[in-house]
């Protein structure tokens, strides 16, 4: 029972209408911005989001502007209210996300023409998609590791930028929790279990959910030459629904 | 009233209100014994300089005296004149010997006396500006009490807000009187106090908690672990206040492992206090319940951001997550969670002690009450400084720190840490107050104010704050992780004579990128040191850039250029 006084949770639900970009829209109380504008075709970016998988709010792609606010808020983990006005579009916004996305490119070593995913990156796409036609900061040129033990997949450190995507779904869909992050801050990197190599890994199910979540090149499957990789990552919100159905017999 | 009394004639629990008195009139009679006390400050400071050895030898010479009711040698809390340490104080008298070392022992005794038989410059004058301009509050103790013995805490009065709190007041009423009082969070972003509480309180969970936040940090800064180690009871009793206001049946102290002190002396008075009743069940005789444990932070500086606290505490890694929902919401374990500061909590007993009218009438209009300093670098009388909200910089760095030594001048002081800013000396009026702070572009933050003279070259400062910021980046988020990295190669080819101007204005367009992206303050503050200097010393920035030179002569011999020459070989 809610306190609204309704049995279930769903009934619960309240509709709010909202203003995004000017157009007014509704969508439910616990809904994301991020869900509330996908619903009504307003595109924002994000590269940490991943339909089925916990929210992260870490790429700050999907920073968006909401009227009384002094903070920009992520549209991925921001709920939506009653007369919210949301803009997800403004000078501001782009400025800053091309220069997240420079961040990326800077953080880590992403040689795209050589890379499995070109062609098929989401990183690539973003960049793509927002006008980054130069990196103005210079490149870091860390130095980065490859770990292709594993039998089927390859993880290539050069071109992780971090998101987690993997982390997530092998712990919250497959339930494995092979991945995870070691160090911190521009040290950090992923690992799997306590830092052995991903071959010896004896949480690993080798089921290659973490290949199709990534968004970039850095997982890949084996034998796969320059932009031959292609990934399929919207079958894990069906993996998610049907986890939900089953738990909630 | 318990019946059973244990060998001390202390009462075993603290059932009710005349029990506690019972135990406060026996330990003031024990200490009536004794016609002198003398204390030794057994903080940090004072023990690095071995007041541990002047302790000793203090005990021992006090007993070599023979009349074993003239003076009672214990343990002490800190004077807050850091500078002059191992610190010892001579009561009733009120006589503060400083720089004592085990050999002046004797002759210490030997003054309770004869005053002049005691050495110039050992006598610390105790009627100096330091301590006349000072407002203690929270440190109203000045040190004059045993930090380890909870019955000397009992004997001036500590844990009757407490018993009176729990036994004649409703939580309503408690948090009313914080709302009165005009506290706000002492952990630097002065959020209102009793409105955090009350939010707690009316948040629906099966549990709630408390947490003491005693993370500290901040490079430079040392107050709380000040006052953990010197009125340990008093911050519990604050924090079990704060537990019966808002319904919490289970609280964590999170202090960092680099205060070994600190948490002996919090684990310890844990310890005590639940063995005479006043933590765990039945508190005080009543039916409120809570429990409270420590838990140690490894190192991290991000695990003082709250949600990144509550996620170590869970045994997760320390990474913030967006807000909301806050922790008042859902915290630890998905519960309402109270998080304070430790001199928030050391405050809640005075106010419950004095009432929240006498406690508003000090401070400004916005900000009640008193805040403590650690005041450090070029600055004469460095320490914990205790003063009413309002003082301006001047009075607390000229007049109670004694100025800048050795001939040279003021150039700027830094507040608020790694997400504070540099405040100029044109500027030393200011109130210091959070509104005033942040409107100079710094933050008030936990208390660290670190002076600077002439030798500080402020590109060179700037640069020592970000890497601060980039080595303890947690790196969830994208403009932290790297926008720091960036920062600080940026602020480093500047003192190598390596930048440009057009690198002048990325690195400016980059700060405002890394403060409004970031997730969590750490972020959002990082880029402040270098906004703040850039604003008043841009002068220094230009002339590293366009004259390759340092004028404070620390990235390079003044007058010398900073590109350093070609190897020959």
């Amino acid at each position: 029972m809610c306190a609204r006084g309704r049995r279930s949770a769903e009934a619960c639900m309240r509709v709010v209408t909202l203003t995004i970009n000017g157009h007014d829209v509704s969508g439910r109380d616990d809904e994301t911005v991020l869900d509330v504008s996908r619903a009504h075709e307003i595109e924002i970016p994000t590269l940490c989001q991943l339909d089925g998988i916990s929210a992260w709010g870490g790429c700050r792609l999907c920073l968006v502007e909401i009227e009384g606010k002094p903070k920009l808020q992520p549209a991925c983990t921001t709920v939506v209210s009653e007369d919210m006005v949301i803009l997800t579009e403004s000078a501001k916004l782009k400025s800053y996300r091309k220069m997240i996305i420079e961040m990326l490119f800077t953080e880590g070593n992403h040689i795209c023409s050589v890379c499995v995913s070109n062609g098929n990156c989401e990183l690539q796409h973003m960049a793509q998609s927002l006008g980054v036609d130069h990196v103005r900061l210079p490149y870091l040129y860390p130095k980065r590791e490859v770990d292709a033990t594993h039998e089927r997949f390859v993880f290539d450190g050069n071109r992780c930028i971090l998101c987690t995507r993997c982390v997530r779904v092998c712990d919250e869909v497959e339930g494995a929790h092979t991945w995870d992050i070691q160090g911190r801050g521009i040290n950090s990197k992923l690992i799997t279990d306590l830092g052995t190599p991903w071959g010896e890994s004896t949480s690993c199910t080798s089921c290659g959910k973490c290949v199709e979540a990534c968004p970039t090149g850095a997982l890949f499957e084996k034998g796969k030459g320059a932009g031959e990789m292609t990934k399929e990552p919207q079958f894990l919100s069906y993996l998610a629904e049907m986890k939900k159905a089953k738990e909630s017999e | 009233m318990s019946e059973q009394r244990n060998h001390d004639n202390y009462p075993a629990r603290v059932d009710s209100a005349d029990d506690l008195g019972i135990m406060a009139e026996t330990e003031r009679t024990r200490q009536q014994q004794f016609k002198n006390r003398v204390f030794v400050c057994m903080g940090t400071a004072c023990q690095s300089c071995g007041s541990a050895d002047v302790l000793a030898a203090l005990k021992k010479a006090a007993e070599a005296g023979g009349d074993e009711t003239s003076c009672l040698v214990s343990k002490g809390g800190c004077q807050g004149n850091c500078a002059a340490a191992p610190l010892v104080s001579l009561q009733p008298q009120d006589r503060l010997y400083q720089h004592v070392k085990s050999e002046d022992a004797q002759v210490l005794i030997n003054s309770i006396s004869d005053q002049s038989v005691v050495a110039k410059e050992l006598v610390c004058d105790n009627k100096a500006p330091f301590f006349e301009k000072q407002k203690r509050v929270v440190t109203e103790f000045r040190g004059l009490i045993d930090p380890e013995r909870v019955e000397e805490y009992i004997a001036v009065g500590g844990f009757e807000p407490l018993m009176r709190a729990v036994s004649e007041m409703t939580p309503e009423q408690v948090i009313q009187e914080m709302r009165k009082s005009g506290l706000r969070g002492r952990g630097g972003a002065g959020y209102p106090t009793g409105l955090k509480w009350s939010t707690v309180a009316k948040s629906p969970g099966a549990h709630r908690y408390v947490i003491c936040n005693a993370d500290e940090g901040d490079p430079g800064a040392f107050m709380n672990r000040s006052v953990l180690e010197d009125y340990p009871f008093r911050v519990l009793e604050g924090m079990i206040i704060a537990a019966y206001a808002v319904g919490a049946d289970h609280g964590y102290v999170y202090v960092r492992a680099e205060y070994p002190l600190a948490v002996e002396r919090v684990e310890a008075a844990l310890k005590s206090i639940r063995k005479i009743g006043l933590l765990g069940n039945n508190i005080g005789g009543t039916k409120f319940s809570f429990d409270a444990e420590v838990r140690l932070g490894a190192g991290a500086f991000v695990c003082g951001e709250e949600t990144a606290l509550i996620s170590s505490i869970e045994g997760g890694r320390g990474l913030p997550r967006p807000r909301p929902p806050y922790p008042a919401e859902s915290g630890l374990w998905g519960c309402p969670t109270l998080i304070n500061n430790v001199e928030t909590y050391a405050n809640v007993p005075v106010i419950m002690q004095r009432g929240a009218d006498w406690y508003s009438a000090i401070g400004t209009e916005k900000c009640k009450g008193t805040k403590t300093f650690a005041l450090s670098g070029r600055v004469k009388n460095t320490g914990l400084v205790e003063v009413p909200l309002g003082t301006t910089l001047q009075e607390v760095i000229f007049d109670i720190g004694g100025g800048v030594p050795d001939g040279h001048a003021f150039k700027a002081v830094q507040t608020g840490g790694p997400a504070g800013g540099c405040i100029p000396a044109t500027l030393l009026d200011t109130p210091i107050d959070y509104e005033s702070l942040q409107a100079l572009g710094s933050f008030m933050g936990s208390g660290g104010m670190i002076v600077m003279d002439d030798t500080s070259c402020m590109v060179d400062v700037a640069k020592f704050f970000m890497q601060f910021c980039m080595s303890e980046s947690c790196g969830k988020c994208v403009p932290c992780r790297v926008g720091t990295v960036h920062l600080h190669d940026m602020l480093d080819r500047m003192t190598k004579g390596e930048s440009s101007m057009e690198e002048l204005e990325m690195m400016e367009s980059l700060c405002d990128m890394v403060k409004d992206t970031s997730l969590c303050g750490l972020g959002q503050g990082a880029p402040n040191p270098v906004v703040s200097t850039l604003k008043f010393f841009r002068g220094e920035y230009l002339a590293h850039i366009l004259n390759h030179n340092c004028p404070a002569g620390v990235c390079a011999p003044v007058g010398e250029d900073l590109r350093r020459p070609a190897c020959a070989l």
